[in-house]
């Protein structure tokens, strides 16, 4: 019984840890982005590009499939379940409010956790354990400048820029079917889609993307920071930075969604 | 022999005799466990000084806190006059341009080739262009005889020439401090000789001043100006080569003939051990028998 109790204390105690590692990398990589070339010591515009490419644009056709699947399986769903009470013709205001406030953003930050928070923590892991990390700090480079700030300012821009494909995608492919279930056009559709959806509802989706953003790019650096153990830690730092990636994007889309519309 | 290759430091013109490594009364700690009791060590200007010791000696935790890696538990580290526990980060990274380091498995970025990889203190820490980076990374990649080997990447590299690159690196900025940790580990004695003589060769030619981590012991006894050995986180013998194969202390003797510890076998810890009773602490065996 005391050991259970000393594991759940050590649990919680590393757990804080963590959580306060993550909040003092995410602010030491703001402070290079602003102060960094005051000090000579700038954040490399082409590692951010280098980070853009690959968290962003090689995720193009995946976030696309992913969107359009999306897309149409809540045409679907909102077509049949609407139709039973006779209102199909509501289906775009659903999908249209659903896709942009939730899903567009949910589905890119899960893909960005999997794909490159999986990616990133492999890669800090193996470097902090081939002693990269270390060769960086001895030769007077900051690892958070050199590696976590680019890899973090790239995925706070990217993110939402793939979030707002993924509305127009999934969006695109939703209104092929209603269009199609309704007997009207594709610009009627698109019409009332638009009509339905705010600046408000954007801001809402993509705010929440620039959160989950940040949410993996800090889960992944802080597990590959305190990764040991060789291979095999490589391997359990990865899945662990993609789980409590994922798990931690869906509470906070929980809290967010909870705080913003209870205002 | 050893002598003619290994002739004792020359003053640096400029430099004083003060040591430029310090340490007094150094302690660390992996958790609860003391792995460095009050080390005690100076290293003068041009010297090569090898610290050597079994696994588990203490000897690369030492180093750690030689290159400013970890902060000392108690004690304090003294390089180049500065108090690292103590220094500012603006007088960390100056000092940081004065030192090099040689990781063991090179620690090369592997993602750069390895003329990026050498460039790359000087890309940070200087303003030159590009194109004379590229000459003097390339200048020390003769140094270390690795000429052509500048578009490589890590991967493709042997296990001696990954040590070599990485020390065409470490020396890139001309650091007046260069450490080395286990050079010789996994190479083959040709290898490993071969990268001795280029320590000996950048020490008189560059006149810098190195601490290397070792457990060879040829590879000491070649290189070394002093020696400072470890043993169980505690300094046993600091003093030249002479001296140090000459010492009477026992378990000294027994790391230079390569001889395990012998103790006597006590039956009563012997069975605690099988049945894992020493394991427990008292308060967990109180609480189980309270359970029970």
């Amino acid at each position: 019984m005391l050991r259970v109790a000393e594991g759940i204390g050590r649990g919680v105690v590393r757990g804080v840890e963590e959580i306060g590692f993550a909040g003092a990398l995410f602010l030491e990589s703001l402070l290079w982005a602003v102060a960094g070339p005051a000090r000579r010591q700038p954040v490399r515009l082409s590692a951010v590009f280098a980070q853009m490419m690959q968290i962003g644009i090689e995720a193009l056709p995946i976030a696309t499939v992913l969107a359009a699947a999306i897309g149409m399986m809540l045409a679907i769903q909102s077509l049949y379940s609407l139709g039973l009470f006779g209102a199909e013709s509501f289906a775009t205001v659903g999908i249209a409010l659903s896709v942009v406030r939730e899903f567009a953003p949910l589905i890119i930050g899960i893909l960005i956790a999997g794909r490159s928070g999986s990616a990133l923590a492999a890669r800090f892991s193996t470097m902090t354990i081939n002693q990269e990390v270390d060769a960086l700090r001895v030769i007077g480079v900051s690892p958070v400048r050199f590696l976590v700030a680019p890899a973090l300012i790239a995925m706070m821009v990217v993110v939402p820029c793939l979030t707002m494909w993924a509305n127009l995608v999934a969006l695109t492919a939703a209104g092929f079917l209603v269009s199609s279930a309704l007997g009207i056009s594709l610009g009627a559709y698109a019409a009332d889609a638009v009509a339905v959806l705010s600046v408000n509802d954007l801001a809402h989706g993509l705010g929440k993307s620039v959160l989950f953003a940040a949410l993996v790019a800090l889960v992944s650096t802080v597990n590959g920071a305190l990764a040991d153990g060789g291979a095999e830690g490589v391997g359990r730092r990865t899945t662990r930075a993609v789980v409590h990636s994922i798990a931690a994007i869906i509470m906070v889309d929980m809290i967010f969604a909870f705080v913003v519309t209870s205002g | 022999m050893a002598g003619a290759r290994n002739p004792q430091p020359q003053p640096v013109p400029g430099r004083t005799d003060q040591p430029v490594i310090r340490v007094e009364g150094l302690q660390a700690f992996y958790g609860a466990k003391q792995v460095l009791h009050d080390i005690e060590l100076t290293v003068k200007p041009g010297e090569i000084m090898v610290i050597m010791g079994g696994s588990g000696s203490g000897k690369s935790t030492l180093l750690r806190h030689l290159v400013g890696l970890t902060r000392p538990a108690a004690g304090r580290v003294e390089l180049l006059g500065l108090d690292i526990a103590r220094a500012r980060s603006l007088e960390m990274l100056r000092l940081r341009r004065k030192i090099g380091v040689a990781f063991q498995g090179g620690a090369l970025f592997s993602s750069m080739s390895v003329l990026d990889n050498i460039m790359l203190p000087l890309r940070e820490h200087t303003r030159l262009d590009r194109k004379t980076m590229e000459i003097m990374a390339r200048l020390k990649l003769e140094v270390v005889d690795l000429a052509g080997a500048d578009s490589l990447m890590p991967s493709e590299l042997s296990g001696g020439m990954l040590k070599r690159a990485a020390v065409a690196r470490a020396i890139v900025m001309d650091p007046q401090l260069l450490f080395f940790d286990e050079p010789s580990a996994g190479l083959d004695p040709v290898v490993s000789s071969a990268l001795d003589d280029l320590i000996l060769k950048l020490r008189d030619a560059l006149r810098m001043t190195m601490v290397v981590v070792t457990h060879e012991l040829e590879s000491a006894f070649k290189i070394a100006d002093r020696i400072t050995i470890l043993d169980q986180g505690r300094v046993l013998l600091i003093d030249d080569v002479a001296a140090v194969r000459k010492s009477g202390n026992a378990r000294i003797q027994n790391l230079l003939n390569r001889r395990s510890e012998q103790t006597e076998v006590d039956a009563q810890s012997y069975l605690q051990r099988l049945t894992g009773a020493a394991e427990r602490s008292p308060d967990t065996r109180n609480d189980e028998a309270g359970a029970t």
